[in-house]
C-alpha cells in the first residue's frame, strides 16, 4: 500500500484499534506516515480520521474510557507504550485544532508558553525564537509591532496562524492539523494552505480535512477512511485520479459530482 | 454535551500535578468538614439544653430566663409564620416580575430592569430592617392596621388573627418586610429558570396564534415547574434564616398570640437580641439549640430547593 | 369565535398588566428605600463621620472606627475565603467528574450558599470565641470568610465550565503539565468571571450584620488589634438605630447610606464593567 517512492517513514501505525467505551472507532489500522511530507486523512464525518490523528499525540488520554491498542512507532519507538512520557511525546508531536485556541495572554506569551516548558532561554534567544516562529507561520509582519497585545485581539485567520506558530516554536518533528481551516474564511484558508506547503520542508505534517479539494491541493499522500477502516492510501494524485477501490472512487466522485 | 476533562490519578504525569490535585481536593473536602463542624459545634453547644428539657423544648412556649425555663415554640412558630406569610405575598409578585423580565419587557429595558432587581437583592438586610422600623411601621400603624382591625378583625373565625393594637411592629409587619426582601431573590431565580425554556418551543406555540399569557401558562410554566418550585423553596430558605430584616420590626416578645398584629419573635431575632446578654449555661445553650433548630429547618428546605433545581437542569441537559 | 377571541385577548391583557404592575411594585420599593436613605442619611453625612470615632450618647462623633473595622474584617475575610473557594471550585470543575466527593461537595456548597448567616456567627462563637475567651476582629473575619467560600466556589466552577475544552486540549498538546494548564491557561481564561464572583462576595459580606454580632461584637473606641473586639458598620448601625438617642440614630442613617451605596456601587460596577469584558471576547 505504501507508495513506491523512496521515503523515510516517520510514523508507522500497526494494527491500531481504538475504543470509546465499548464502541470501536478504529479497526486495525496499518499505515506509514512519511517524513517531511503532507499526509491528509479524508472521509465522511464520523469515519475516525480525527480519532486517528488524536492517537498520534495521545490526546485521547484526557478523557475517560478512551483506549487505543496496537502500535504507533515514532522513529521506531512505540508511543502507545506505558513508559512513554506524554509531555515528551507532545513536545515532539505538535497539534493545531479546528478552531483557533489562543491562550488568554499576549501574542508574545502565547509563543513562549510552550518554549518555557522545555527550554531555558535568555531574553535575547527567546525574542529570536518568537520571531522565528512567527515568521515561519507568516504572521510576523502583521504582529511585530503589537506582540504585547492579547492573542484574542487578532482576526480568526491570524489566531490560527498564531496557534501554528505556538506549535512550531517548541520545534516539534511532527505537526498534526485537525481541520485547521474549517472555521476560517477563504482568504485565511489560502494563507494557511500556503503555509503548510512551506512548513513541510521542516516538519512531517498530518492533516485531517473534510474538504477534498484542500487535500488534493496540499497533500502528498492521501488516506481515505470509512467507518473506522482505512480503505485506501496512496499518492494524492493517484487517489484522486485513479483510485483502486470502488468506495474511494464513490466518495471522491460523489463530492466532485 | 458537557463532556469535561477528567484527570484520573494514573494520567497525572508528575508530582506537581499530584500535589495540585491534592490541594484542590482538600479544599473541596473542607466544605464538607465545615458543614460537619457547624452541625457538631451546634449540637455540642446545645447538649446542656437538650439534656435539661429534652423534647419538651420543642413544644413549650415558656421562655423565662429568671427561672431558667426555656421552650422554643414561640420563636419556631414566629419563624414559620413570618416566612410563610412572606412567601404568600412574594411568590405571585416575583412571578409577575420574572414574567415581565423574560416575556414582556422591551429588549433594551431587560438589562437595566434585571440589574435593578438584583440591586434590590443586594441591599443589606439591615437596611430593610431599619427602613421597616422607621418608615414602614409608622405608616402601617396609622393607615393600614386600623383598617385591618375594622374590616378583617370583625370577621368570624379568622377575626382573631387580625385584631390587636395598631403598633406598627409585629408578626405581620415582619412578614411584609421579609416579603419585600425575598421578592428579588425569587424573581431572579424564576427569571433564570424561565430562560431555560427553548425558544423553539415558545415560537411553536406563538406560531399557533397563542397569546403571550397562553404561552407562559401552557408552555413555560409546565416546562419549568420543578425549577419554579425550587426557586420558591430557595426564597423560603432565605426568609426562614433572615435575621436583621425581622429583628427590627417583629417586636421581640416571647409570647404566643393568635393575632398577627401582635409582637412576636423568630429564632434568628431571639438569637440576635438575647445571645450576647444571656447568662448561665442553660440560657446560652437553649439559644444555641434554637440555632440548631433553625439550621435544621433551613437545611431541609434548601436541600429540597436544590434537589428541584438540579432536576430541572438535568432534564434540560437531556433535551439539549 | 369572536367572543372566544375577545376573552383570550382580555385574559392576556389582564395578566400582562398585572405582571407589569408587579414589576413596578418591585421598583417602587427600591426607589422608596433609596429615597429614605438619602433623605435621612445625607443630613448626617459630614466630615466628622469619617474623622471621629463612635461617640457616647449625647455627644458628637463619627463612624471612623466602625468604617475601619468593617474594611479590615471584610478584606481579611475575603483574603481567607477566596483561595479556598477558588481551589475547591477548581476541583469541582476540573477534577470532579467522577467519585462521590464532587457531587456531594457541590450539593452541600449550594446549601451553605444560602444558610442563615446568624448560624455561621454562632458556629464561630462556639469554635473560636469560646476557646479564645474573647470577641475579636479575627473571629469576625473568620465568620465572613465562611460566607465568602461558597460564593467563590460556585462562581469559580461555573466560570471554569465556560472555558472551552479546546483550550485545555491546546495546552495539553504542547505537553503542558495539568497544574500549569489549569493555573496558567484555564483559570486565567476565567479570571474576569471569578473576579466578579469575589467582588459580589465582598458586596455580600460588607452588609452582613448577623454573623458579626457574636464574633467581632463592637468597640466604641479606635482599635486596629484584630485580637480585640472590633467596631464595624453593620453592628454599629444596628445598635445605634435601636437606641433611643437622636444623634445615634442620625449616625445610624449616615452609616446605612454609606454601606448601601458602597454595596450597590460595587454591584453595578461588577455588572457593567465585567459584562462588557466578558461579552467582547
Amino acid at each position: 500500500m505504501i507508495s513506491e517512492n523512496a521515503i523515510t517513514p516517520k510514523l508507522i501505525v500497526r494494527d491500531l484499534s481504538f475504543h470509546y467505551g465499548n464502541d470501536r472507532a478504529l479497526n486495525n489500522i496499518n499505515l506509514v506516515i512519511p517524513e517531511k511530507k503532507v499526509t491528509a486523512f479524508i472521509g465522511p464525518s464520523g469515519c475516525g480520521k480525527s480519532t486517528l490523528l488524536r492517537t498520534f499525540n495521545r490526546m485521547y488520554e484526557l478523557y475517560p474510557k478512551q483506549k487505543a491498542s496496537g502500535e504507533i512507532l515514532l522513529d521506531g519507538e512505540d508511543i502507545l507504550s506505558k513508559r512513554q512520557n506524554l509531555n515528551a511525546l507532545r513536545a515532539k508531536v505538535g497539534m493545531v485544532f479546528q478552531k483557533p485556541t489562543p491562550f488568554p495572554m499576549s501574542i508574545y506569551d502565547n509563543i513562549t508558553f510552550g518554549v518555557k516548558l522545555y527550554e531555558n532561554l535568555n531574553q535575547h534567544d527567546m525574542n529570536d525564537r518568537v520571531e522565528w516562529a512567527l515568521k515561519k507561520a507568516a504572521l510576523w509582519n502583521e504582529v511585530k509591532d503589537k506582540l504585547k497585545h492579547s492573542g484574542n485581539s487578532l482576526s480568526g485567520g491570524q489566531q490560527q496562524r498564531l496557534c501554528i506558530a505556538r506549535a512550531i516554536a517548541i520545534k516539534p518533528e511532527v505537526l498534526l492539523l485537525d481541520e485547521p481551516s474549517s472555521a476560517l474564511d477563504p482568504i485565511s484558508t489560502a494563507a494557511i494552505e500556503e503555509l503548510i506547503d512551506e512548513l513541510k520542508k521542516e516538519f512531517t505534517i498530518v492533516i485531517v480535512t473534510h474538504n477534498m479539494q484542500q487535500a488534493a491541493r496540499i497533500s502528498d499522500i492521501t488516506a481515505y477512511m470509512y467507518l473506522g477502516e482505512l480503505i485506501e492510501v496512496g499518492n494524492t494524485d493517484t487517489i484522486f485520479t485513479n483510485p483502486k477501490r470502488k468506495e474511494t472512487e464513490g466518495y471522491i466522485t460523489g463530492r466532485f459530482g | 454535551m458537557p463532556n469535561f476533562l477528567r484527570y484520573t490519578r494514573s494520567k497525572l504525569q508528575n508530582w506537581p500535578d499530584v500535589l495540585f490535585r491534592g490541594v484542590t481536593r482538600l479544599s473541596a473536602l473542607f466544605v464538607l468538614i465545615l458543614l460537619a463542624a457547624i452541625i457538631g459545634s451546634l449540637v455540642m453547644g446545645s447538649l446542656p439544653a437538650i439534656k435539661t428539657f429534652g423534647f419538651h423544648f420543642l413544644v413549650s412556649s415558656e421562655w423565662d430566663p429568671v427561672a431558667d425555663q426555656f421552650g422554643a415554640l414561640t420563636p419556631i412558630i414566629g419563624t414559620l409564620v413570618t416566612a410563610s406569610i412572606a412567601l404568600l405575598i412574594a411568590v405571585p409578585i416575583s412571578f409577575g416580575i420574572s414574567l415581565f423580565l423574560t416575556e414582556l419587557s422591551p429588549r433594551w429595558l431587560r438589562r437595566p430592569l434585571g440589574i435593578a432587581v438584583e440591586l434590590l437583592a443586594g441591599i443589606p438586610s439591615i437596611i430593610y430592617g431599619m427602613w421597616g422600623l422607621f418608615v414602614f411601621a409608622p405608616l402601617f400603624a396609622d393607615h393600614v392596621e386600623p383598617w385591618i382591625n375594622d374590616h378583617l378583625g370583625t370577621l368570624p373565625m379568622i377575626g382573631s388573627f387580625f385584631s390587636g393594637p395598631p403598633m406598627g411592629i409585629g408578626i405581620l409587619t415582619a412578614s411584609i418586610i421579609l416579603a419585600i426582601m425575598v421578592i428579588p431573590f425569587i424573581a431572579s431565580v424564576m427569571r433564570d429558570v424561565f430562560e431555560v425554556v427553548p425558544a423553539l418551543l415558545k415560537e411553536s406555540a406563538y406560531g399557533l396564534g397563542a397569546t403571550t399569557w397562553e404561552v407562559v401558562w401552557n408552555i413555560v410554566v409546565p416546562y419549568t415547574k420543578v425549577g419554579v418550585a425550587g426557586g420558591i423553596m430557595l426564597g423560603l430558605g432565605r426568609a426562614l434564616g433572615e435575621t436583621m430584616a425581622v429583628t427590627f420590626v417583629i417586636g421581640n416578645a416571647n409570647s404566643l398570640s393568635a393575632s398577627l398584629l401582635m409582637p412576636g419573635n423568630s429564632i434568628s431575632s431571639a438569637l440576635a437580641n438575647e445571645f450576647n446578654e444571656a447568662v448561665g449555661e442553660i440560657y446560652t445553650s437553649s439559644l444555641i439549640e434554637l440555632g440548631l433548630i433553625l439550621f435544621f429547618i433551613t437545611f431541609v428546605v434548601l436541600a429540597l430547593a436544590r434537589f428541584m433545581l438540579y432536576k430541572l437542569a438535568k432534564r434540560e441537559g437531556k433535551a439539549a | 369565535m369572536f367572543t372566544l377571541y375577545t376573552r383570550r385577548r382580555l385574559i392576556n391583557w389582564l395578566t400582562l398588566g398585572t405582571s407589569s404592575l408587579a414589576m413596578a411594585f418591585g421598583l417602587f420599593w427600591l426607589g422608596w428605600i433609596l429615597f429614605t436613605l438619602l433623605q435621612h442619611g445625607l443630613p448626617g453625612l459630614s466630615l466628622a463621620v469619617f474623622a471621629q470615632n463612635t461617640p457616647p450618647p449625647g455627644s458628637q462623633g463619627g463612624l471612623l472606627n466602625a468604617i475601619a473595622g468593617s474594611l479590615m474584617m471584610t478584606i481579611l475575610g475575603t483574603l481567607i475565603g477566596t483561595p479556598i473557594g477558588i481551589l475547591a471550585g477548581t476541583y469541582l470543575a476540573e477534577f470532579g467528574q467522577h467519585g462521590w466527593l464532587a457531587p456531594v461537595t457541590r450539593f452541600i456548597n449550594d446549601i451553605l450558599l444560602s444558610a442563615p448567616s446568624i448560624v455561621i456567627g454562632l458556629f464561630v462563637y462556639e469554635m473560636y470565641v469560646v476557646r479564645s475567651k474573647h470577641f475579636s476582629g479575627w473571629a469576625g473575619a473568620l465568620a465572613l470568610a465562611i460566607l465568602v467560600i461558597p460564593i467563590v466556589i460556585r462562581t469559580t466552577e461555573n466560570m471554569l465550565r465556560l472555558v472551552p475544552n479546546s483550550l485545555r486540549e491546546a495546552s495539553a498538546a504542547l505537553g503542558t503539565p495539568q497544574w500549569k494548564t489549569i493555573s496558567l491557561v484555564t483559570l486565567k481564561a476565567a479570571r474576569a468571571g471569578i473576579l466578579t464572583g469575589v467582588l459580589l462576595a465582598v458586596a455580600r459580606i460588607s452588609g452582613e450584620t448577623a454573623p458579626l454580632l457574636f464574633t467581632s461584637l463592637n468597640n466604641q473606641f479606635w482599635n486596629s488589634d484584630m485580637n480585640q473586639p472590633m467596631a464595624n458598620l453593620p453592628v454599629v448601625i444596628f445598635q445605634f438605630a435601636m437606641s433611643p438617642y437622636a444623634d445615634w440614630q442620625q449616625l445610624a442613617w449616615a452609616g446605612a447610606l454609606l454601606i448601601t451605596f458602597s454595596v450597590l456601587t460595587l454591584n453595578i460596577l461588577v455588572r457593567v464593567v465585567f459584562h462588557q469584558q466578558t461579552s467582547t471576547h
